[in-house]
């Protein structure tokens, strides 16, 4: 297995733009639709090197979305990218009924995801489109772990046929994958083996899984960590082969804690081989201003948080759940 | 009297044709769609008789470009029913084209349809582009349609889309007409079912989108507007659009469409109750004897 290390840092919208562009190469048929913040989102390189293949539709999300469907219905294979917080709620209705109830080969790339946007505040920072987009029928979503992931994913959800959304963040991020890391669609990847428990990551909390899995070697705790960039489809089978090999589990994401990754994995667990699960994410609440580091460990999205909570699934899982939550101690972040 | 169910196949040209033609077409069109609607014993009424006519002019006489044998021929114009909810006269008027056989109409709404409540594409039903029924949707994907066979394939293909009038007050529609000027899209044809009534009630008193036309114009839009129950005037519009498209105008053309909801039946006429309902059956003997020509 691949051992992991830094590589180095860059945002993981250049990982989308670089990919928007390999795709246009590749494929007269693609195009790319602006929102007029074509430069935050890194679909100026394909306008840069594709200027008849290029829209620009404006500050309009919702006309952006329906032109790419007519577009996909005539043939393209139209890319609209914007920030995740209007490009996957103002358009919502467009991608649930035009987009994907047509089954239109329509790509939206949701940039700026999660807290790490830093000063722009609680408006810019979305943290739950995971939790709508991966409810739809037919839709494909991905949230790839670093720039180089960010590129394998934009080229393999502009090859694939149907709708798709791929989530990628704006600040520098850890690179560690190569071009040797494997990837594919649909199914997660085992990045650091171990068997007393799982973490199961997405986007930019797998370098922190990571970070977290070494220091738990150090007192002798095995982790296994799973980056699981494919949010649907879902591989069902890693996480429940992880759930019964491990026997607890913790999910890590930059997102609310409900709806997203964490609540598939549970979904799954659930219904297959129930075991304790801690759920590192935004405990339902919005964002804020700050330096993207301070809203990090301010929100609990750090290897410290993935860490203890998995040393207490382990404990819940060794001494009994039902021992260690007790019904008047039921956790409900919502009134915390 | 009895209720009679009768889809009668006729095999109606698409060509330039006089107004008779086209008055035996649009009726037999509303036949169909109170036919289709009784049987249902649910769905729209008002706006799919009120557009009859419109959609007699834009299929029957020569206006779009299609196959009847070969509906996903690559070369034909498309048309985009925004207003999704009117889909009992877009089945009507493609059953009468020949796209599928009439007797199907007996299937609206019903489980297993390919004749959806509102338009689904994943049905397959020739005819059917997209799927629509949340407002304010189709007109953008039509623009995004018309984009891609204009700016990026370079074809002559036409699209059409109709809207409601109550459809306007979605604020979506108005970013769909900014970019269609914006692209200087004179293969697009927008036609505006201008009958003043919304389930609520009359326009005005629902939310006032007046004036239509002089925002059209002000959207970049070339707007014609007609009286939609005469087929000179309906004929003369798109003849308009056609012209603006041949000697590139590089604007896009609106039509607007005066109308009476619930066009050819003298109960439903003009009266935004029947924005919603089907005829019973008692309403539908009297509706089909009416529309005897």
């Amino acid at each position: 297995m691949q051992e992991f290390s830094l590589l180095g840092k860059k945002p993981t919208r250049h990982g989308f733009g670089e990919g928007l562009v390999v795709l246009g190469e590749r494929n007269p048929n693609v195009v790319a639709l602006g929102g007029d913040i074509t430069g935050s989102v890194m679909t100026s390189y394909f306008k840069e090197k594709f200027p008849d293949r290029f829209f620009s539709i404006g500050i309009a999300e919702q006309n952006a979305t329906t032109i790419a469907v007519g577009m996909a219905l005539s043939g393209k294979v139209p890319f609209f990218a914007s920030y995740g917080a209007f490009c996957a709620f103002r358009n919502a209705d467009q991608i649930r009924i035009s987009m994907c109830y047509n089954e239109a080969n329509v790509k939206i790339g949701g940039g700026h995801a999660g807290i790490s946007v830093g000063p722009d505040g609680a408006t810019h920072q979305v943290l739950e489109e995971v939790a709508f987009l991966r409810t739809l029928p037919h839709m494909t979503l991905v949230v790839p772990c670093d720039f180089l992931e960010a590129k394998k994913a934009t080229i393999a959800i502009g090859e694939m046929v149907g709708p798709a959304y791929i989530r990628f963040g704006r600040v520098d991020v850890p690179m560690f994958t190569t071009e040797e890391t494997p990837f594919q669609l649909g199914k997660a990847e085992v990045f650091h083996p171990g068997n007393d428990v799982a973490i199961i990551a997405c986007g930019s909390m797998v370098w922190p899984a990571l970070e977290a899995a070494k220091e738990l070697s150090k007192i002798g705790v095995s982790a296994r960590v799973i980056n699981n960039h494919t949010i649907k489809p879902f591989d069902y089978e890693t996480t429940v082969k992880a759930a019964q090999e491990c026997g607890a589990i913790v999910t890590a994401e930059e997102h609310q804690v409900h709806g997203g990754l964490g609540s598939i994995v549970a979904e799954a667990v659930a219904k297959n081989y129930p075991v304790p699960m801690e759920f590192v994410g935004v405990k339902d609440s919005f964002g804020g201003s700050g330096d993207p580091t301070e809203l990090m460990e301010k929100f609990g999205l750090t290897w410290k948080e993935i860490y203890a909570s998995a040393l207490m699934a382990m404990k819940r899982r060794d001494k009994g759940a039902v021992a260690l939550r007790k019904v008047n101690e039921v956790e409900s972040y919502s009134q915390a | 009297m009895e209720l009679t169910i009768e889809f009668r196949e006729k095999a109606f040209e698409n060509k330039p044709q006089s107004t008779e033609n086209l008055q035996e077409i649009a009726n037999e069109i509303r036949r169909d769609i109170i036919q289709s609607l009784v049987l249902a014993k649910s769905g729209h009424s008002g706006g799919p008789l009120g557009s009859a006519d419109i959609f007699a002019s834009l299929y029957f006489g020569g206006y779009m470009r299609y196959k009847k044998n070969e509906p996903w021929w690559e070369g034909r114009d498309r048309f985009v029913l925004s207003a999704g909810h009117m889909a009992p006269v877009l089945y009507a008027t493609l059953a009468n084209a020949g796209m599928f056989p009439k007797e199907e109409l007996r299937t609206l709404r019903q489980f297993g349809t390919r004749l959806q409540g509102h338009p689904g594409r994943d049905m397959g039903l020739p005819g059917i582009e997209t799927s629509s029924g949340s407002l304010g949707q189709g007109i953008s994907i039509a623009v995004g349609m018309a984009m891609a066979d204009k700016l990026l394939d370079n074809t002559d293909k036409r699209v059409y889309s109709l809207t409601g009038d109550g459809e306007l007050q979605e604020g979506s529609v108005w970013e769909a007409a900014m970019s269609a000027y914006h692209f200087k899209l004179d293969n697009f044809c927008w036609i505006i079912d201008n009958n003043d009534c919304q389930i609520d009630g009359r326009i005005p008193e629902v939310m006032d989108v007046y004036p239509i036309v002089e925002k059209c114009q002000a959207f970049g839009f070339d707007t014609i507007v007609c009286d939609g129950h005469n087929f000179d005037e309906i004929n003369a519009a798109f003849d308009k659009f056609l012209a603006n498209q041949k000697n590139k105008t590089g604007k896009p053309t609106a039509i607007v469409a005066k109308t009476y909801m619930g066009r050819g039946v003298s109960f439903m006429e003009d009266n935004f109750k029947w924005h919603g309902n089907p005829p019973n059956v008692e309403q539908a003997i009297t509706a089909l004897q009416e529309l005897v020509l």
